[in-house]
C-alpha cells in the first residue's frame, strides 16, 4: 500500500508525512511504504492515496497555496480525486485544495493574528468517511496545529450544506484560531478528499507526544485494502 | 500602458488585521477613523503596443484566476499610460 506525498517548493512537512507513513503505519502486519511525489510530476504514479502536506509552498506568496495549485501534480492529483483516489491535504495541504477548489470555503488570517502552535483537542465530525471510519464516536484526538492561517471560512449557506450532508469530519473542542462553527476538517462531496488544518502526522508515536493521528492514516489504510484486495 | 489591481476582503468576510490597524490608529489619538479593511495593491506593468480592450481583458481574467481567491475577495482594476 503506497502513499504518495507531494512536495511542494516550500513543503515543510513532507518527511513528517514520508516517516509517519513508512515508519507508524501498518495494515493487516505488513508496513506502509511512502514515496515522495515532486510538484511538477504530470502523474501520481501507483499511489494509492496521496497526502499534500503542510508547509508554506511557494513562500504563501499571494495568497495560501493560491501558487501551490497551478503545478503540474496538481492537476494529476484532481483527475486521481475525480477517479475517487483518497487525498488527504493537511494544513498548507487544506490551503491548496480550497484553492483548488476540490473543497469549499477558504482559510484565512487567524482570529486572534497569532500563528498558533500547540496540540489541540479534536472530534470527529462523522465516521462515514475513509478517514475517520477507525475513530470511534466519542473518542477526543490529540493532535497538534502550527499555522497562522487556519481560520476556516464559507458563508452561511456552504456551512449549512456541509453539516447538513455531514461533511464535517473534525471539530476542535476549544476553537484555537475562530474557525466558523469549529472546523478543523471537511471531506468533499463524494467523501474521498479531506482537509484538515491539524497535523495528524506529528501524532503519530509516542515519542511525539501522542498516536491519535494514526486513527486517520488507520482509516485510510482500511478503505484502500477493502478497494483493491492485497495480493500476497 | 500600466494596471492597478485593488484586492479587497468581501464586506462580509472579518478582517481582524484591519481591526488591529484601526484600534491602533484610535489608540494614537486618529479619533476619526472609525473603521479600516486591509487589501492589496498590484502594480501591473504591460507590454508596448497592448491595446486598452486586450489589457482589459488580461487584467481582468488574471485578477479573477490568481489575484483573488473569490470565496474571501473581490477586486478592481484601473488602467493608465
Amino acid at each position: 500500500m503506497t502513499f504518495g506525498v507531494v512536495v511542494f517548493p516550500g513543503s515543510n512537512c513532507d518527511h513528517d508525512a514520508f516517516h509517519a507513513i513508512s515508519r507508524n503505519l501498518t495494515w493487516d502486519g505488513e508496513r506502509c511504504e511512502a514515496k515522495f511525489l515532486w510538484h511538477a510530476e504530470e502523474s501520481v504514479g501507483d499511489a494509492d492515496a496521496v497526502i499534500l502536506p503542510g508547509g508554506f509552498s511557494f513562500g504563501d506568496y499571494l495568497r495560501c497555496g493560491a501558487i501551490g495549485k497551478f503545478s503540474p501534480v496538481m492537476r494529476a492529483v484532481k483527475r486521481f480525486a475525480d477517479s475517487g483516489g483518497l487525498v488527504i491535504g493537511i494544513c498548507n495541504g487544506f490551503q491548496i485544495l480550497v484553492e483548488t477548489g476540490l473543497l469549499p470555503g477558504a482559510l484565512v488570517r487567524n482570529r486572534g493574528l497569532r500563528f498558533v502552535c500547540k496540540s489541540v483537542a479534536l472530534r470527529a465530525g462523522t465516521q462515514a468517511s475513509p478517514f475517520t471510519s477507525e475513530i470511534e464516536p466519542g473518542r477526543t484526538l490529540q493532535i497538534p496545529v502550527a499555522h497562522g492561517d487556519g481560520c476556516y471560512y464559507a458563508d452561511e449557506r456552504t456551512l449549512d450544506e456541509l453539516e447538513a450532508e455531514d461533511r464535517v469530519a473534525f471539530r476542535y473542542v476549544d476553537n484555537p484560531n475562530g474557525s466558523l462553527r469549529d472546523i478543523a476538517g471537511i471531506l468533499n462531496r463524494q467523501r474521498n478528499v479531506l482537509g484538515m488544518m491539524p497535523h495528524p502526522e506529528r501524532a503519530t508515536e509516542t515519542l511525539m507526544g501522542s498516536t491519535d493521528g494514526l486513527a486517520v492514516f488507520q482509516s485510510m489504510a482500511a478503505a484502500i485494502a477493502c478497494r483493491t484486495p492485497l495480493v500476497r | 500602458m500600466k494596471a492597478r489591481v485593488y484586492v479587497s476582503l468581501k464586506p462580509t468576510v472579518l478582517d481582524p488585521q484591519g481591526q488591529t490597524v484601526r484600534s491602533a490608529l484610535n489608540g494614537l489619538g486618529y479619533k476619526a477613523v472609525s473603521e479600516v479593511r486591509q487589501g492589496k495593491l498590484f502594480e501591473i506593468s504591460l507590454n508596448p503596443g497592448v491595446s486598452e480592450e486586450q489589457a482589459r481583458h488580461e487584467i481582468d481574467t488574471l485578477a479573477k484566476e490568481v489575484l483573488t481567491n473569490p470565496v474571501i475577495e473581490e477586486y478592481r482594476f484601473e488602467l493608465s499610460e
